[in-house]
């Protein structure tokens, strides 16, 4: 009877407390069927938040499609391969702008790759462990600034900078080579497609070297160990054991990458010149898909010209999509198999 | 000693002391751009940083003025859009993390939402004007937020699903033990035990929205003047440092220098200051 007493729950004799009376049972009844009526709700309500995240790719695929329609209709595919680009007799071709996307990116991976990479390895061989932080943060703040920032330092710093000393150069050296002479050739402007290109390397670099440096941290210490244990050099245990463990994961990283470099907007528009045409010298100005919807889009009117604007967003999109879902899957074929080791 | 070293060793040695040292200068590279970014911003920006910036309007070409609609304008579209996207963000990451265990629904959310954290931010814009900017006919403040928001919710859900993926399971079931309904487990408990990890993600969305000018070119566009009406354009600090600095006039260049110093000093404070809260909680 003591131990009732002390019980600070209820004054009740124990008999009255666990011996449950129908009116008990009835409310326990009642608020068990409460309680799964609220799991439940809780559940749906997640559940068509993340639905709603699904429904925002569909939504924005359908909008942009829509949007696009007349140009598809009145230009069909020839949309994509016409280099007519001219709002004033409502002439519209996507092929100058892919073609500036495309080129950017791909002198932006050429250089962001192999600097990537030395980071990456920097990180997980070579940095003492006190630096590893402060100087992956770094990399990463590196990633944090905003585009237009890289756009206004690349007009206004690096662009005369780059046509004082940089393009001189390049014309001197390589400009007489056959074939890749052509693209050191021009005047020395500062801004045009190379500029775009090394810009975009700079700010694609913190998300390549940041997904290298993750996947590289995975690789088991025993294979690494086993290997300096036979006499390897740190250089041949990254080339022989780090890289093919990790080869999806890096190749993953690149295409995210290369998924940033080919959506990038504003510092592109800042230091590409903004010109759509196809040259071959890597000097002269071009126009991007993005820089071209940043610059046209507020003054577009009605009639094709938003349409058009659309449809190489439409254009844009699915290339961004494709190279990102591939990014996805390389990643994901990595993570499967580090679960599996597990 | 020496003359038993082979040449193969050698060679193998100097391989390995050459890979290194490219190692190390691209590490180099990394800082350099960084630090060069940031001095200049400071040797630009600070000229033109006074109380002007932040009590006066932005002027008209030759004139002198200050940024202040321009931040008031970004102040409240990163709020409404971090407002609009943190209960969708933490709510699709929850389902991700707790019922995403069987089905289709949370493998292809999950591949989509990683998909949208690196899209194009000027798809974004795209797809918001023609939802609702050309369905409204008129830009506004509204849709710049809406804008924001898409581009932070998938950051939300990733940071929201990556943080209860740590909650272990015990605590989970210690709570079911006790007779707590799932909906408690989860919101109580399991939210609860990584709420500054929840907190981390939804302050980087922040971050990273406040930066972003593409999706607001042509939702929210730009306003001379001190508005607040929400459907209409509002100003904001990228729109107005884009169109100052690639404008030919001297002081509207200067302002946005001092815009780009603000914005960006405010933006790596911001990832900074998470990265050593978080880091203190999680040790």
């Amino acid at each position: 009877m003591s131990l009732t007493e002390a019980s600070p729950i209820s004054g009740n004799s124990p008999k009255e407390k666990y011996v449950s009376t129908e009116e008990q049972q009835r409310q326990i009844a009642a608020r068990l069927v409460r309680q799964r009526f609220q799991d439940a709700a809780f559940r749906k309500v997640t559940l068509s938040f993340a639905l709603l995240v699904l429904l925002l790719l569909g939504a924005i695929i359908g909008s942009l499609v829509w949007g696009s329609y007349p140009i598809f209709e009145k230009f069909g595919f020839g949309f994509l391969t016409s280099r007519d680009w001219n709002p004033v007799t409502n002439e519209y071709g996507a092929a100058n702008a892919i073609y500036g996307t495309v080129v950017t990116s791909f002198i932006a991976l050429l250089i962001a790759f192999p600097v990537s990479f030395g980071i990456a390895i920097f990180l997980t061989e070579l940095c003492p462990a006190w630096l590893k932080r402060p100087l992956g943060t770094a990399v990463e703040l590196l990633a944090a600034i905003p585009s237009i920032i890289y756009g206004m330092w690349g007009l206004f710093v690096f662009a005369p900078l780059f046509a004082d000393y940089v393009q001189p150069f390049l014309t001197k050296n390589f400009g007489d080579i056959p074939l890749i002479g052509q693209l050191f050739q021009g005047a020395p402007m500062g801004i045009g497609m190379l500029t775009a290109g090394i810009i975009l390397a700079v700010m694609v670099i913190p998300f390549i070297a940041s997904v290298m440096r993750d996947v590289f941290e995975i690789v088991p210490p025993v294979l690494k160990e086993s290997a300096y244990g036979l006499g390897a050099t740190t250089w041949e245990v990254v080339r022989n054991i780090v890289l093919p463990y990790t080869k999806a994961g890096v190749v993953g990283g690149t295409m995210l990458g290369l998924g940033r470099a080919l959506g990038e907007t504003m510092a592109v528009t800042f230091v590409i010149g903004n010109t759509p045409k196809i040259a071959a010298s890597l000097f002269e100005p071009g126009a991007s898909i993005a820089s071209t919807i940043a610059n046209e889009f507020a003054e577009a009117g009605e009639g094709g010209h938003i349409a058009a604007l659309i449809g190489v967003g439409l254009v844009l999109f699915l290339i961004t999509f494709v190279v990102l879902a591939l990014a996805k899957v390389m990643l994901m074929q990595l993570s499967k198999r580090e679960g599996a080791r597990t | 000693m020496s003359t038993a070293i082979s040449p193969l060793y050698r060679k193998r040695l100097f391989i390995n002391r050459l890979a290194l040292t490219l190692a190390l200068a691209a590490m180099a590279v990394g800082m350099i751009f960084l630090l060069w970014i940031l001095t200049v911003l400071v040797i630009k920006g600070i000229g033109g940083l006074n109380l002007a910036v932040f009590t006066q309007m932005t002027p008209s070409p030759g004139s002198p003025g200050g940024l202040l609609n321009a931040i008031f304008g970004s102040f409240v579209m990163v709020l409404l859009g971090t407002l609009i996207a943190t209960p969708i963000g933490i709510l699709a990451g929850i389902y991700l993390a707790e019922f995403g265990r069987r089905g289709w629904v949370a493998p292809t959310t999950r591949f989509v939402n990683d998909i949208l954290l690196s899209a194009p931010s000027i798809i974004i814009g795209l797809f918001v004007y023609t939802i609702y900017v050309a369905q409204v006919k008129h830009f506004s403040a509204w849709a710049g937020a809406i804008a924001l928001a898409i581009i932070a919710i998938p950051v939300i859900v990733r940071t929201t699903e990556t943080m209860l993926m740590l909650v272990p399971a015990s605590l989970r079931e210690a709570a079911a033990a006790l007779g707590a309904p799932e909906w408690k487990v989860v919101s109580y408990v399991a939210l609860r035990a990584v709420r500054s990890g929840v907190i981390t993600g939804v302050l980087l969305a922040v971050a990273r929205i406040s930066g972003e000018t593409a999706p607001l070119l042509f939702t929210s566009l730009n306003n001379q003047f001190w508005s607040s009406d929400l459907n209409a354009p509002m100003a904001n600090l990228p729109v107005v440092i884009f169109q100052f600095a690639m404008s030919p006039f001297e002081n509207w260049v200067q302002l946005a220098w001092a815009g780009a110093m603000l914005i960006t000093f405010s933006v790596l404070a911001i990832n900074i200051i998470t990265r050593v809260v978080f880091r203190q909680r999680t040790e």
